[in-house]
């Protein structure tokens, strides 16, 4: 445990209300499973249900009577079902109905959604967003949590794929908002794979992580050293995974078949048989399948190098994405001491072979693919939650811009760029007396605006009269540790200001999310209360530590009758502290500060004149004739 | 005394106000050194924020045992469970420390830097100032070169000529900055800058080539 983090705290006193109750899991969210995990005292658990099994299948299924089933169940439903059943959700986060256009037709759901708004999903006679959807999955992870451990389960580390951009990273953190849990960080899959495995294994040097899950593809370069975890270049295909080869051998069988229009129903029964097929060719290599349906059995023959010829375009687009983080990395593949396999679809032999020819190294697989995320998750978790020697420093996937003249992207913070990160550009009006500026967020490598991705508009206005091109305007782009984006603009000559938090415009809104908590959620209330009441605490004891520690330094400066109404009200904060209203805690800290602010001024004063002491008078003439 | 007053006089330098216990902290201080609040990042150079000496010549181990030692101390990950206010100010360190860190890396986005700091804009920069025309010839020719080179091998060896003429330019850099000759150091800036990318297109049609989109 890092003595750093408790190093100003006086002893007994804890970081957090009630911190030895205090649980915080590591949650993998995954497009086909989800796992949960523990840490404790650095030992890593995976968290299972009580038939011993570590996965939960990222599976819903809705029936009559707002019945929900999630997990193995809910995927026993595809076959009977499949009308009511929802899977791989996790691909239409934060996307819009532009977006699946284009894999529409692939897609075994009815969709629903306006030009601008997040898609929506019609299952069971109801109409749901992915958030939604996958809030019920991590309800149930958490269920499967609370029952493993025999506590509640308040906060959580969420991993999403490092390829996210910020529509789905904020629809993940919608998402675990709606299912009661508080995200103490959002960490790219890849990243906590390589925690997973660096604390592990002790490896030291430059790592990649191979992450190709079920619906997802990430790369990332790591040099992991002492502690340190740093990624130097992460990319990705957020749309590329195991469904698709799942997709290939169904087309394949139903062509085979003779069919040509399909229910949902009948494709997703045939994509459970490409499921297991796909799987059985790993080990071996040839086998027979079976659609049944209509009345009709039809038998499909493959063998794993028919697949692998069909498969082979996909795994290379994995390999080409390798190349360009290499280069972005400035890094050969020779540089890379070691490649960590991470996800189902690592299991196909031809990704191991195509990943080990790349690399010229036989890939790692000595720590459960399935499990490392979540293992990772929950290191991470532990360390924020009590302290830790390691550090992880992650990096942007995707450049952030604006729009300008002639829908041409002008980048303000470029891909792998350390987050956090704020970086600002100055833009100017184009025409005499322009009294508002559109501003355009996108993020994306492309040139031109309409081939990236649309994050918001907002516009800043009040600009006041001033000639084409006289006007500053400042754009800052903030990007935080969980990889989200804050966008502010200010014109400088005169200190207009906007500012937004990018809610993306393929999110859900604000009033919508109030709506969804106050339905779905019986406890959000309290959780909400419960939740400001800990800030609340935290804040006062911080204001408590720190009026503690001036006292300790400077207590000749003050009367004792000025000393006793500071420690009236030190006493009166360390009561309310104690009980759970909240307004008088806010109401004695707000009275502490009003008690210490004669001290804090004979403090100032006294800083002050001992380092005028130490200034020659000629020194202090010359900075006062500056 | 009114704080305020002596932020206009100068003196800000010796002493600002830890925003968490009210008393004086040094400006250089990431902790007040009282109530042990982490403090905002306080105005200073990359150099500074990093503890190195300025100057063109940076050892990149150093750069980098730095840059971890003070994101150890003030990255977010270590404030998680602590107020929102400290929470904000190591969010700020960080950023600050990554925007140290990105700057200093690389020679180029350094020696930039590294000019702006004396006083001196990079010709790049300098909007009225014409490019050298040597230098556009120059590089006029090899992107020609670049275009019209139809093999792996013919792109490999434009590459690797301009990678060691970046290291050349580099190398200049260092004996210019030495020399305080800023100047020279101004048109080598702009002379890198060309090279890098041409460097970046060299591989950009390298790796078409090998997957054989082009």
């Amino acid at each position: 445990m890092s003595d750093m983090l408790f190093d100003i705290f006086e002893p007994g006193e804890t970081p957090l209300p009630h911190a030895g109750d205090e649980v915080a899991v590591g949650i993998d969210l995954g497009t086909t499973n989800s796992v949960v995990a523990i840490s404790r005292q650095g030992k890593p658990e995976v968290l299972r249900d009580d038939k011993g099994r570590a996965i939960i299948p990222s599976v819903v299924a809705y029936g009559r009577d707002d019945e929900v089933v999630v997990g193995h169940e809910a995927r026993n439903l595809i076959l009977d079902r499949p009308q009511d059943v929802v899977s791989s959700i996790k691909r239409l986060m934060g996307r819009g109905i532009e977006d699946i256009k284009a894999v529409a037709g692939q897609l075994p759901f009815e969709v629903d959604g306006d030009a601008t708004g997040m898609v929506r999903l019609k299952v069971a006679g109801r109409t749901l967003s992915p958030v939604e959807i996958s809030a019920d999955i991590l309800k149930a992870v958490r269920a499967q949590a609370e029952a493993a451990l025999g506590k509640k389960v308040p906060k959580a580390v969420i991993t999403v794929p490092a390829y996210f951009d910020d529509a789905a990273r904020t629809a993940t953190k919608d998402a675990a908002r709606l299912a009661g849990i508080e995200v103490l960080r959002l960490v790219n899959e890849p990243t906590a794979a390589a925690l997973a495995y660096g604390l592990d294994q002790g490896a030291e040097g430059l790592y990649a992580v191979y992450d190709l899950g079920g619906g997802t593809f990430d790369v990332s370069l790591l040099r992991m050293e002492k502690g340190v975890f740093q990624v130097k270049a992460t990319g990705g295909d957020a749309a590329l995974g195991g469904d698709d080869i799942d997709h290939m051998i169904a087309e394949l069988f139903l062509a085979e078949r003779g069919v040509t229009s399909l229910d949902a129903g009948r494709v997703k029964q045939a994509l459970m048989t490409a499921r297991v097929a796909k799987e059985c060719l790993t080990s071996r290599s040839e086998g027979e399948w079976m659609l049944e349906f209509d009345g009709k059995v039809s038998k499909h023959a493959l063998s794993r190098q028919t697949l692998e010829a069909m498969i082979s375009p996909l795994i290379e687009r994995t390999i080409t994405i390798c190349r360009q983080v290499l280069e972005d990395a400035a890094a050969l593949p020779e540089d890379v001491k070691g490649v960590v396999l991470v996800g189902g679809s690592t299991r196909v032999p031809l990704v191991r072979k195509r990943v080990a020819d790349l690399f010229g190294t036989q890939p790692l697989a000595n720590i459960n693919p399935d499990e490392v995320v979540a293992v990772g998750a929950a290191q991470q978790a532990e360390a924020l939650t009590h302290g830790s020697d390691t550090l992880l420093l992650d990096v942007t996937p995707l450049s952030l811009g604006l729009e300008t003249m002639g829908g041409i992207v002008e980048k303000v913070i470029l891909r792998n760029t350390p987050i956090p990160a704020a970086l600002a550009q100055e833009f100017t009006t184009y025409q005499d007396g322009q009294a508002s500026m559109m501003i355009h967020v996108v993020q994306g490598e492309r040139e031109l605006v309409a081939q990236n991705r649309s994050l918001a508009r907002f516009t800043l206005s009040g600009i006041p009269p001033m000639a084409a091109g006289a006007a500053r305007i400042r754009v800052t782009f903030t990007v935080d540790a969980d990889g989200l984006l804050t966008v502010s603009a200010c014109e400088t000559t005169t200190g207009v200001e906007s500012q937004v938090q990018v809610k993306p415009s393929y999110g859900i809104s604000e009033e919508e999310m109030a709506e969804m908590l106050k339905d779905s959620l019986e406890h959000a209330k309290d959780d909400m209360a419960a939740r400001l009441l800990a800030e609340a605490k935290v804040d006062a004891r911080r204001n408590l530590l720190a009026v503690r520690a001036a006292l300790s330094h400077d207590s000749d400066l003050l009367s004792p009758s000025e000393r006793e109404g500071i420690d009236r009200a030190i006493a009166t904060v360390e009561t309310a502290c104690e009980a759970s209203d909240r307004e008088a805690i806010l109401a004695s800290a707000e009275a502490l500060e009003t008690a210490t602010k004669p001290f804090a001024e004979k403090r100032m004063d006294r800083g002050i004149r001992k380092a005028l002491a130490g200034v020659s008078m000629d020194s202090l003439e010359k900075r006062v004739g500056e | 005394m009114n704080i305020e007053a002596h932020h206009t006089d100068g003196l800000e330098a010796c002493v600002v106000e830890c925003w968490s216990c009210k008393g004086p902290a040094s400006p250089r201080a990431l902790f007040c050194s009282v109530c042990g609040a982490v403090q905002p990042p306080r105005p200073m150079d990359h150099f500074q924020r990093l503890g190195l000496m300025p100057g063109f010549d940076v050892d990149q181990g150093e750069l980098e045992r730095h840059y971890f030692g003070f994101q150890r101390r003030l990255h977010p990950d270590r404030f998680a469970a602590r107020s929102a206010k400290e929470k904000l100010m190591s969010q700020q360190q960080a950023m600050a420390l990554n925007e140290a860190y990105e700057t200093l890396k690389e020679p180029l986005k350094r020696a930039a830097y590294l000019l702006k700091l004396k006083g001196r804009k990079a010709d790049a920069e300098d909007s009225a100032k014409p490019a050298d025309p040597a230098l556009l010839m120059e590089q006029m020719e090899a992107r020609e070169a670049l275009m019209e080179a139809d093999s792996a091998e013919q792109v490999q060896a434009i590459l690797a000529r301009t990678e060691s003429d970046i290291a050349f330019a580099v190398d200049d850099l260092s004996q210019a900055f030495a020399a305080e000759c800023l100047e020279g150091a101004a048109k080598l800036v702009m002379r890198l800058k060309y090279l890098m990318r041409l460097s970046d297109e060299a591989r950009g049609r390298k790796s078409r080539m090998t997957r054989g989109t082009l």
